[in-house]
């Protein structure tokens, strides 16, 4: 009952969020939204910005790597310099090279795959300036990426595609900064932690042991941590952390925001392209996909695991092992595949520890593609791929040049989506086939046999798809998996993002065909149907004998898969 | 239309002597450098190679099957291309024996007459053409008229007048002078003459890659590419388990994997296209066009010949003044009896078929009195009766000087048939005038609701006619035309055109005159009559050799089930992968992981002949879908919507399920035969 009201809640929150934060989102991105004119407009000019200036897709591209590079650069800095840094109250030595590397690729990339233990690596400056400074722009990049896409399908004849910094610094300061904030109060409300104080030492008289018990400012990570589908906790535990997520409360309000902008950002599109009902089209097959693995992950979690049963426990409350007792299994599956579905980081319990099925839902929903509805800003664009190549299938059966929203879908588009569509699966297999054949990466999976392989997979899937969610078991801090974790990021990230600023760019400089009844409606359930069928045929074909080596096998050996 | 026989001399598409032909070319085209053209084959190809040299390495019959199987698939893509080829390298063959290399009656510049070979012609030449020559090139009649044989390129029997000036002087090599003398100037460069042009086309020589192949190409590629690490990397991931795959199994899956039925039948479908036109008579000079016309949306049909019979019919009779009808139909068939235009002839028929009156010998002292232009009536003065019909104004005034007077409600008579489109003839009996008889355009039967059809395809079609607004509106509405352009002139066609391609508009058109060229290339589908003037021909995209304006329906129809063929077929081919997933993967792991078993759904007898069914029925697919790409799918004018939902059912639903049946009885066979 609790559970039928949670998802109540989530939806109708949700329904209001997507219609108000999405025209408000609107307004913002349109440049009619000035409310912070007096920070924005000193700031323009600090930075030497001209507000009206805008960029074709190749200067828009430049200005992303370039200020992608940058930032990457300084957070590794701050990293191999925290000691010499101020508010570093616990004494954390110099982050290492290769952990540095991997983190600060990490966290630019909107992916926060954390292979160090927060509260035992990171100096509190080094959260706050480094890592969470990339939790705002980060997303602020995809939010950027995602529009000048949008702006591509609504322009026609145009060389450019808006003004990177403009979408940069208008969606951290109107969007990300100000409603973070105040869910950073609501979390402090609720008890989490925010504090510049520095660990405490509990000294237990009863068995003379002293017990260090870390702190930090937590709760202004905590929020932009979910509503920029971060991910990267202050704790190692993660969202299970009491400091973290205090209350039951926290725990809805954590799956809420990381779902608030992915979903939000289909009215954007339907808005800037003159027509809702295109946005609600995507969005219905982002619905599908996370309904169907929210069932398929929360039934098997409801059900038994079968290493447990085998040890002869009855297991009345389902496969309880590695969940939080405060959520429980339904709302920890809920959060699980909130936060892999939104390539959000976070976590409320150990996917480990889900039955093979259920660790099954949580990779599969990440092998899709993150479209489902993915993170902010790379679900939006990423789902248009898919769409294009919907388009252009669809479009052929009717007779017809393919168009998408009256744009011609053609050779470079063609060439432009493929790419997008295939680097992450590419990128996974060959990671992963990499990783199995050399000692530096066998050495890394806890487990033996499939569910070995199921870790290393989980991992190059979640690093590729700039998820960050873990699956635990895989010891990561190793140079290996930092260094090509760090490539399965940026690839996962820049070669599919300048694929896209190519296709904004082409498509914003082409006419309008007008639609006729000779035109493929892509506002109906067929298309929507067709869309999903593209992204399970494309998410089945590639990673099909990967996942049966992984938790198929493990399924089966258990004796069933669903 | 008579049946045409000239180019289109119709094959069947199977017929034996193109079969053996093209089972010959299946051979030749593996040629690595053919096959290097289509990355999908090529790794087909290579594919082969690979399981060839480990068969030899270790022999088995597993190992020799699939090498077998694998060659068979390239060789059946080589053999749909073939056939695609084939009936258009007859026909060429055909074009080439009536190219006979002739003589050219070459006039010097002193009026002499030089004998040349036809060869030796260059652009500006002028030839002398009498009866029982063949025309040596593409020229112009600048003097003389001469009745022509033109079926060897028509196929059309019947002789067509060719005369100088005006849009009928065009003639073309390798047709036959009939009767008279012409001189003719030849207009086509050395070797670039229209059956040069013709033979290329129907040979597939210049045939190039159309933009949406070119995507669909990127987009196979694509897949192509994916699935080979997708391949590849299954060898160290089950290492990692402990176990090896089989490279027989590997390369199987690859093959199964990459999208092979629509790679192979991609230039079959395109080929095949073109020669669907080439068979109504319809030359195409690019593959774009054809695939422009798919994408059309705005259609300019001329109004005469195309959406009318383009002769005015007699409809109805109008009596004014108190007289009956029966009255003024007599009397207009009378007037009637010595016109042999079709108007004329049809006031004769409609009486017959309303008051059944015969067309009767007229008795005693009578005199016809036919039409002039000074006196815009024709009659019949018939003892003391003098019978006219004509223009109002010249019948009204010709019956008061008759001492009659015109009925008071014949002028709104007159103005209300003017207005619905028509033309009015006022019947007079001497000073008495009878009434009206009503001359409309016939619209052609069944026209109305070919534009319906095009409308559900979401195409507008636009009726151009020389007629004023008024009429022009009615025939519109009659015909159920989206919009006309009335008193069009070859300025404002050209105009309209700009205006909807401005709008992001596809435009088609047909023409003829000269004056039709700067439209013609303007227009992203422009079809040239062939009965149409040289320039007008240069300026199209497509001639129709028929000269029928109504073909260009069956051009955008063509033009769409060209991609939608394409299109079903991609969806299909991608879509068999999951059967064949089903049947490899628990084949390829059966010693690793025996668990995976419980993927063989299928049933499948064991791990080689899974594999070897999913090979084997991926090459059948090839041969059982050839005739499907050299046909077309079936195209049924409807809305996108009901379209996609009909082809998603059957190319993309039916595509999943079809191969799980399929393998499951090349399995069934294969065991009930013992090989396994």
């Amino acid at each position: 009952m609790a559970y039928a009201l949670t998802i109540v809640a989530l939806v109708v929150a949700l329904g209001l969020t997507w219609r108000f934060l999405g025209a408000y989102m609107v307004a913002v991105l349109e440049g009619r939204m000035r409310w912070l004119g007096f920070i924005e407009k000193p700031l323009y000019r600090l930075l030497g910005i001209e507000p009206d200036a805008e960029q074709s897709w190749q200067r828009y591209s430049i200005s992303l790597l370039v200020f992608s590079g940058v930032s990457i650069l300084v957070t590794y800095a701050i990293m191999r310099l925290q000691q010499f840094l101020p508010l570093n109250p616990q004494h954390m030595g110099a982050v290492t090279p290769a952990l540095a590397w991997n983190t600060a690729v990490s966290f630019v990339t909107n992916t926060n795959w954390q292979n160090y233990l927060g509260e035992q690596t990171m100096s509190y400056f080094t959260q706050m300036n480094a890592l969470v400074v990339q939790m705002f722009i980060s997303p602020a990049v995809g939010i950027a990426v995602a529009v000048a896409l949008i702006r591509g399908f609504a322009r026609k004849g145009s060389p450019t595609i808006g003004n990177f910094w403009l979408d940069l610094i208008r969606s951290t300061l109107y969007v990300l900064l100000p409603i973070s904030f105040v869910f950073a109060l609501i979390f402090v409300g609720q008890g989490a932690l925010q504090t510049l104080g520095g660990p405490v030492h509990v000294h237990n008289a009863l068995n003379g042991t002293t017990q260090t018990i870390p702190r930090g400012p937590v709760a202004s990570q905590e929020a932009i941590k979910q509503f920029g589908t971060n991910g990267g906790g202050f704790f190692n535990a993660n969202s299970a952390h009491p400091f973290e997520s205090p209350t039951g409360l926290t725990n809805f309000l954590s799956i809420f925001l990381l779902l608030s902008i992915p979903v939000t950002l289909t009215y954007v599109f339907g808005k800037m392209v003159g027509s809702v009902r295109q946005g609600v089209a995507v969005l219905a097959a982002m619905i599908f996909f996370f309904g169907v693995w929210t069932t398929y992950t929360t039934v098997a979690e409801k059900g038994p695991n079968p290493a447990v049963a085998a040890a002869g426990v009855a297991q009345p409350r389902g496969n309880t092992v590695g969940k939080e007792a405060r959520f429980g299994v339904s709302s920890s599956a809920l959060f699980g595949v909130s936060a892999t579905q939104t390539s959000t980081g976070a976590a409320n319990s150990a996917y480990d520890s889900y039955t093979p099925v259920g660790g099954m839902g949580l990779l599969t929903g990440m092998m899709l593609g993150e479209v489902s509805p993915g993170g902010v800003g790379s679900g939006m664009y990423t789902i248009l791929l898919f769409a294009i190549v919907t388009v252009f299938i669809g479009g052929l059966m009717v007779g017809r040049t393919p168009e998408y929203l009256g744009k011609k879908i053609q050779a470079r588009e063609v060439k432009l989506a493929g790419i997008g569509v295939l680097v992450m699966p590419v990128t996974v297999l060959v990671l992963s086939g990499i990783a199995v054949s050399v000692h530096a990466g066998q050495a890394g999976p806890l487990n033996a046999g499939p569910h070995g392989f199921s870790e290393i997979l989980y991992a190059y899937t979640s690093m590729s798809n700039n998820n960050g969610s873990a699956f635990a078991g895989l010891t990561g801090d190793t140079p290996f998996y930092n260094i090509t974790g760090g490539i399965a990021m940026l690839l996962g990230r820049f070669a599919i993002m300048v694929p896209v600023l190519a296709l904004a760019g082409t498509l914003a400089a082409k006419g309008v065909v007008p639609a006729t009844a000779g035109t493929v409606r892509t506002d109906t359930p067929l298309f929507v149907g067709l869309l999903i069928g593209v992204v399970l045929i494309v998410g089945g074909l590639t990673f099909f004998p990967a996942v049966s080596l992984g938790p198929v096998v493990e399924a089966l050996t258990h004796g069933r898969l669903y | 239309m008579a049946q045409a026989r000239g180019v289109a001399t119709s094959r069947s598409l199977f017929d034996p002597a193109i079969l053996s032909r093209a089972s010959v070319d299946a051979f030749k085209k593996l040629d690595p450098r053919v096959q290097f053209r289509n990355p999908v084959m090529f790794v087909v190809l290579v594919g082969t190679v690979v399981t060839f040299a480990e068969s030899i390495r270790r022999p088995s019959f597993f190992s020799w099957a699939i090498t077998v199987w694998l060659l068979l698939t390239v060789l059946f893509a080589n053999l749909a291309e073939a056939m695609a080829e084939g009936r258009g390298k007859a026909q060429a063959d055909t074009l080439r024996k009536m190219r006979t290399e002739t003589d050219a009656r070459r006039l010097t510049p002193d009026g002499s007459e030089l004998r040349v070979p036809a060869s030796d012609l260059s652009q500006g030449d002028t030839v002398v053409c009498e009866s029982g020559d063949v025309i040596p090139s593409d020229g112009e009649i600048i003097e003389g008229v001469a009745s022509v044989d033109e079926s060897a390129i028509t196929g059309e029997s019947a002789p067509v007048i060719r005369e100088s000036g005006g849009d009928r002087s065009a003639v073309t090599g390798g047709t036959k002078v009939l009767s008279d003398r012409i001189v003719v100037k030849i207009t086509a460069e050395r070797g670039k003459t229209f059956m040069d042009r013709m033979i290329n086309l129907v040979e597939g020589a210049s045939r190039q890659k159309t933009p949406n192949e070119i995507a669909l190409d990127i987009l196979l590629a694509a897949l192509t590419i994916v699935f080979l690490p997708v391949v590849v990397v299954l060898d160290p991931y089950s290492l990692f388990a402990h176990g090896t795959v089989n490279v027989i199994i590997l390369v199987g899956l690859l093959v199964c994997l990459i999208p092979t039925t629509i790679g192979a039948l991609l230039s079959a479908i395109g080929i095949a296209g073109m020669d669907r036109l080439v068979q109504r008579n319809v030359l195409a000079m690019s593959g774009r066009s054809v695939e422009a016309a798919g994408d059309v949306s705005t259609l300019l049909l001329d109004k005469t010949g195309t959406i009318t019979l383009g002769n005015r019919m007699a409809s109805a009779f109008l009596p004014v003044g108190g007289h009956d009808e029966k009255e003024l139909a007599d009397a207009a068939q009378l007037a009637s009896l010595a016109d042999e235009t079709p108007e004329g002839r049809s006031i004769v028929v409609l009486a017959k078929e309303r008051f059944d009156l015969r067309g009767r010998e007229v008795g005693g002292d009578h005199s016809f009195v036919p039409f002039s232009a000074q006196t815009r009536m024709s009659g019949l003065d018939m003892g003391s009766r003098h019978l006219r019909k004509g223009a109002a104004e010249a019948v009204k005034r010709w019956s008061v000087e008759q001492g009659g007077s015109a009925p008071a409600e014949l002028d709104s008579v007159v103005e209300r048939v003017a207005k619905a489109g028509s033309t009015p003839l006022v019947v007079a009996d001497g000073p008495t005038i009878l009434g009206v008889v009503e001359l409309r355009d016939m619209v052609k039967e069944g026209i109305r609701e070919r534009f319906d059809q095009l409308r559900t395809m979401g195409i507008r079609t636009v009726m151009i006619t020389g007629d004023n607004p008024l009429t022009a509106a009615a025939i519109a509405e009659e015909a159920g035309v989206a919009d006309y352009l009335a008193e069009a002139t070859p300025e404002n066609k050209l105009e309209l055109i700009r205006k909807e391609q401005a709008g992001g508009h596809l435009v088609a058109m047909t023409g003829d005159g000269t004056n039709d060229a700067p439209a013609l290339a303007q227009a992203d589908v422009g079809v040239a009559m062939n009965t149409g003037t040289n320039a007008a021909k240069e300026a199209g995209n497509m001639v129709d050799l028929d000269s029928n304006p109504t073909k260009l329906i069956d051009i955008v129809e063509i033009g769409k089930q060209l991609l939608i063929t394409r299109g079903a077929l991609t969806t299909f081919s991608i879509a068999n992968d999951v059967a064949k997933y089903f049947a490899i993967i628990p084949a390829l792991f059966a010693a690793t992981y025996p668990q995976l078993g419980a993927l063989n759904i299928m049933g499948l007898h064991s791990p080689t002949s899974a594999v070897l069914s999913a090979v084997i029925f991926n090459a059948l697919i090839i041969v059982a879908l050839i005739p499907l790409a050299l046909r077309g799918v079936q195209f049924r004018p409807a809305s996108a919507t009901s379209i996609l939902r009909r082809n998603v059912a059957i190319y993309g639903v039916g595509g999943i399920i079809l191969p799980f049946i399929g393998i499951k009885l090349i399995d069934l066979i294969l065991t009930a035969t013992g090989l396994y």
